[in-house]
């Protein structure tokens, strides 16, 4: 059978998958609006990268077979294809590979070519994600992008032929000078090409960046009037196109939700590798530091790359739930967070202004748009 | 131990406009005394509040007694008593001089005489005291000290020649001012055998000792344990201490006639102690009373609500605990629709408001909302009896009332002759009448006004001094209550009434109001789930209307293993920026929101 990417079932039975995220962040250049772990210009170090990120699978402790596999970055198609190889096969030899899991990697357009995509496949990953971002040259260019529309569209179809099981595309919209007319665009040109997943995501300007330096010192920041415009518009086009939308911003063809991320959403637990990289075992979210030479001498020298960690459990891990389930389609489980919200005068407000509905015993943010300010309402909950 | 000789008791006040210098001089004068070591120095040590230090004011009246050696070597006890500088606290002025026999009017030497410095002038003369004149700054390289000195000079008379020439901050002529201080403040009089008579000149309150008095004796002496009476209250308490403030409390076991100190009894509770009262001995009480003073009236009211309900009762204490050191501030309980159970208080001015409003959040840790400031309006019913309202959501419906009178105030300003045409035209907005005008110089003119206080309330002081660049001041005195034609302006929120935002505005200026005021509004207001309507209103007729659209987006746009953590961080950091707002209705407002009619004209 093949699920629909915003069906009950898939969303609860993620929260039992165990997941495994690598982090490659290594770049050309850094998005003016990214603020992950990313470095530029130190492609010297990557081999000792790789060796970190080896000896880091060799000291976790023990894990069941993984359901799913995360590449993300800064850019993991920097990475050679052998490298990418690497780490899967020492991922299978130390916790095993489940049937059916989804090994995924985010790439930039202008690093796929045929034969890349070819060692990849054969390799056993079978879902890329593509920064493609936009199809309108001037807003690539707005956002420090280097790859041009066409080179976006030929690497989805690049990927199509090398027999890549699941394609995505990131875009984003609301960038500061792009028209409506321009995102329409966008978004048709993508689902012509014959994805099986879209990413759309409202430009976020977040301070410790480029573009949070421009917007403070004046320059134009996203209007969210005009991001609600386009969220809702790419949906509807996602929508005809027959992709659904299974959580805030991404969209699938039935059998092409990403596994990684509903396993996150679902609170199922997830190993972190790599730079800056978040795990969460045993009730326990760890962080990984940020700081490339101080990650490598770290992990070269036997001491482990986690920089802190904090426990999630007991009310905070219930409204932890209902955070991270709002965001789907699917909706969450009301257990006794949710229930204490519909009895609360802020969640009756929530539900009087339609933002939240109650299907039976799911909780359903039916303006996706404003999940966050149910999140603000479930987060001020406290325990009876 | 003995007391000190009354012929070597020199009892004082500094008076000045706001900014000339006075405190930075009390500061010199204590260095000078050794009554503080320059290594204690802290700047003007005798604005014992952080909110003065900050503010760079003086609130409370405060005295120390500083030790002076002649040249000759005769030792005199120099009594200092500070008083405020800003005109809503005038009536503190007076009751500091009340414990005085000389005053040492300070000006500028650069800005010349100001309004306050003429007002203070006037209440020393006539309170009786010897007045001595002084330029302070006089090594600004702006000083004028022959143009100001024959300001002075005009004011009080006498010889240009004779007014003291001072820089209070390089130290330069103070040696000069304690020899005329000397020499021309009369030294106390008073009958060292007479019963006891103690004029209780302001009270303090410490978390440790309880109500500290300060108290100047007039005649006969205050011994330490003697049973004391307060004739106004009628109560008797123990002088559990009596001492001098050097500016350390030193304790002493008797003061006699002229003296200057402290005097600490035990009560603790507040209003036991009346500022202005006279003490007196239990056992051989004197029969009649020391002139007292008028008791402050308030003249701005405004309503402060805690932002969480739950606090209501630590307000209260806090505001008991306030009055205490400062008898000027008036509360009665309230309660609003909007805001909940609160204080409508009354303060001295705008100033004193503000100042009131931060000690609370300050030093009591509460969390407030103030409503918009208003002024207390008579209302005179249809069968002619008359009452007073203190809130504008009080005011009744016009077919409820004959009339409504409004305060006005005598405002006198002071500023250089070619800024009178704009100011005219300040006092035309604010619904002022010209009563007179002088000329002190060529230059610089006298204007006398009569004015609504409410419209002296809403940055009238602020508008003069932009109006004049900075060169014009203002004092004034409530001079009674004028009929206006005066409406109340409701808003509502939501099609919903928020008596909060309730205000008395002349006719004629009701619809500018009310169209302003829902445009702040609706800039302060925050988008909610739903369109928020905001309507202004007299009566039933709307006079304006503005709409907060509604949030369409709030979301963020990522959420995956890495964010997780940091996203749940950023949303409660949101969240306890709402935690602040108040519902309204259905509507968060920010506190800020309340007091927006006081920006109308930004």
């Amino acid at each position: 059978m093949i699920e629909r990417p915003d069906s009950v079932e898939l969303a609860e039975s993620a929260g039992a998958w165990k997941s495994a995220y690598v982090h490659i962040p290594f770049c050309d250049r850094v998005c003016p609006y990214c603020d992950f772990a990313v470095v530029e210009g130190r492609d010297d170090t990557i081999g000792r990268y790789l060796g970190a990120l080896l000896s880091e699978i060799d000291h976790q402790p023990p894990c069941p077979g993984l359901d799913a596999v995360f590449f993300g970055g800064g850019t993991p198609s920097k990475f050679a294809p052998a490298s990418i190889v690497a780490i899967i096969e020492r991922l299978r030899r130390r916790f095993g590979l489940e049937p059916g899991v989804e090994i995924s990697l985010e790439a930039n357009p202008e690093d796929i070519t045929p034969e890349w995509a070819a060692s990849l496949v054969e390799g056993g990953v079978d879902r890329v994600s593509l920064g493609v971002q936009s199809l309108d040259r001037e807003v690539l260019q707005r956002l420090g992008r280097r790859h041009s529309p066409e080179q976006a569209l030929a690497s989805v179809s690049t990927l199509r032929r090398a027999g890549m099981r699941s394609v995505s595309v990131d875009l984003i919209f609301g960038t500061p000078g792009e028209s409506i007319e321009s995102w329409s665009g966008t978004v048709a040109g993508t689902l012509e090409s014959g994805i099986d997943h879209l990413s759309t995501y409202a430009l976020t300007v977040e301070p410790p960046t480029a573009l949070g330096r421009a917007v403070r010192a004046g320059a134009a920041a996203p209007d969210p009037d005009d991001q609600a415009d386009k969220w809702e518009l790419a949906a509807e086009m996602a929508h005809e196109a027959g992709l659904i939308r299974y959580e805030v911003s991404n969209h699938a063809r039935p059998g092409h939700a990403c596994r990684y991320n509903l396993s996150v959403w679902g609170m199922g637990e997830y190993l972190a590798i790599g730079l800056g990289a978040h795990g969460f075992r045993d009730g326990v979210r760890t962080r990984n530091v940020r700081r490339l030479d101080t990650y490598l001498e770290r992990v070269e020298s036997g001491i482990g790359a986690v920089q802190g960690s904090d426990i999630v459990e007991g009310w905070a891990a219930e409204l932890e739930r209902l955070m991270l389930g709002t965001r789907r389609a699917a909706g969450v489980r009301l257990g006794p967070g949710g229930e204490r919200l519909v009895g609360s005068p802020g969640g009756q407000r929530l539900i009087e202004a339609g933002v939240v509905v109650i299907h039976g015993d799911r909780l359903v943010v039916a303006r996706p748009l404003l999940t966050d300010a149910v999140v603000r309402t479930i987060l001020s909950l406290e325990e009876e | 131990m003995s007391v000190t000789d009354p012929s070597r008791i020199r009892n004082f006040s500094i008076i000045a406009h706001i900014d000339h210098g006075k405190s930075t001089l009390a500061d010199r004068l204590l260095e000078r005394t050794g009554a503080i070591s320059e290594r204690d120095m802290r700047e003007q040590v005798l604005d014992t509040m952080d909110i003065e230090r900050e503010r760079g004011i003086t609130i409370k009246a405060n005295n120390v007694r500083l030790k002076y050696r002649t040249a000759d070597g005769a030792e005199y006890a120099l009594n200092l008593i500070d008083t405020p500088g800003h005109v809503d606290f005038s009536y503190e002025v007076s009751r500091s001089l009340a414990a005085c026999e000389g005053a040492l009017l300070l000006a500028d030497a650069a800005q010349g005489v100001q309004a306050q410095t003429l007002a203070n002038a006037y209440m020393a003369i006539e309170a009786g005291l010897e007045v001595i004149p002084a330029l302070n700054k006089i090594d600004l390289p702006a000083a004028e000290p022959e143009r100001v000195a024959g300001e002075l000079v005009g004011i009080l008379g006498g010889d240009p020649d004779e007014v003291l020439r001072l820089s209070a901050k390089t130290g330069e002529g103070v040696e000069a001012l304690f020899a005329r201080l000397i020499r021309d403040v009369p030294p106390p009089q008073g009958d060292p055998n007479a019963p006891l008579r103690a004029l209780v000149f302001d009270s303090y309150f410490d978390a440790y000792r309880g109500v500290v008095c300060y108290v100047r004796v007039k005649d006969g002496r205050m011994s330490a344990g003697e049973r004391l009476r307060f004739m106004a209250t009628g109560e008797e308490h123990n002088a559990n201490e009596v001492g001098f403030l050097t500016p350390r409390a030193v304790p002493v076991s008797v003061m006699g006639p002229g003296e200057v100190g402290y005097l600490i009894t035990g009560v603790k509770e507040i209003d036991r102690i009346k500022v202005g009262d006279t003490i007196t001995s239990a056992s051989h009480p004197a029969t009649v009373p020391l002139p007292g003073y008028d008791e402050p009236k308030p003249m701005v009211f405004s309503g402060l609500f805690p932002t969480d309900g739950d606090d209501f009762e630590r307000l209260r204490e806090a505001l008991d605990k306030l009055r205490l050191n400062d008898a000027s501030l008036q509360y009665e309980p309230e309660s609003s629709r909007a805001l909940g159970f609160g204080f409508r208080c009354g303060f001295l001015g705008l100033l004193h408001m503000e100042i009131v409003r931060e000690r609370l959040e300050r030093e009591y840790n509460l969390d407030l909302v103030a409503t918009a400031p208003s002024v207390a309006y008579r209302v005179v019913l249809p069968d002619g009896s008359m009452v007073e309202i203190h809130s504008p959501q009080d005011l009744p419906n016009p077919g409820d009332l004959a009339e409504v009178q409004e305060p006005f105030l005598r405002v006198m300003i002071i500023a250089p002759s070619e800024y009178i045409g704009s100011i005219m035209e300040l006092v035309t907005n604010a619904r002022g009448e010209m009563v007179n005008m002088t000329y002190l110089s060529p230059e610089r003119v006298e204007l006398i006004y009569q004015i609504p206080l409410a419209e002296v309330v809403f940055g009238f002081f602020d508008n003069l001094k932009s109006r004049t660049r900075g060169y014009g001041s203002l004092d004034y005195e409530v001079s009674g209550y004028r009929k206006s034609d005066l409406v109340k302006v409701d808003i509502l929120l939501n099609a919903v009434p928020v008596d909060a935002f309730s205000a008395v505005v002349h006719r004629d200026k009701a619809y500018e109001y009310g169209k302003k005021l829902v445009e702040k509004l609706r800039e302060l207001i925050p988008r909610q789930l739903f369109d928020v309507p905001i309507q202004a209103a007299i009566g039933a007729r709307i006079i304006a209307r503005e709409t907060v659209r509604a949030r369409r987006k709030d979301v963020l746009a990522k959420c995956y293993g890495g964010d997780i953590t940091r996203k749940k961080k950023l949303l409660e950091k949101q969240k306890e920026g709402k935690k602040r707002m108040k519902l309204v209705g259905s509507v968060e407002v920010p506190p800020e929101a309340f007091v927006a009619a006081l920006k109308v004209d930004d």
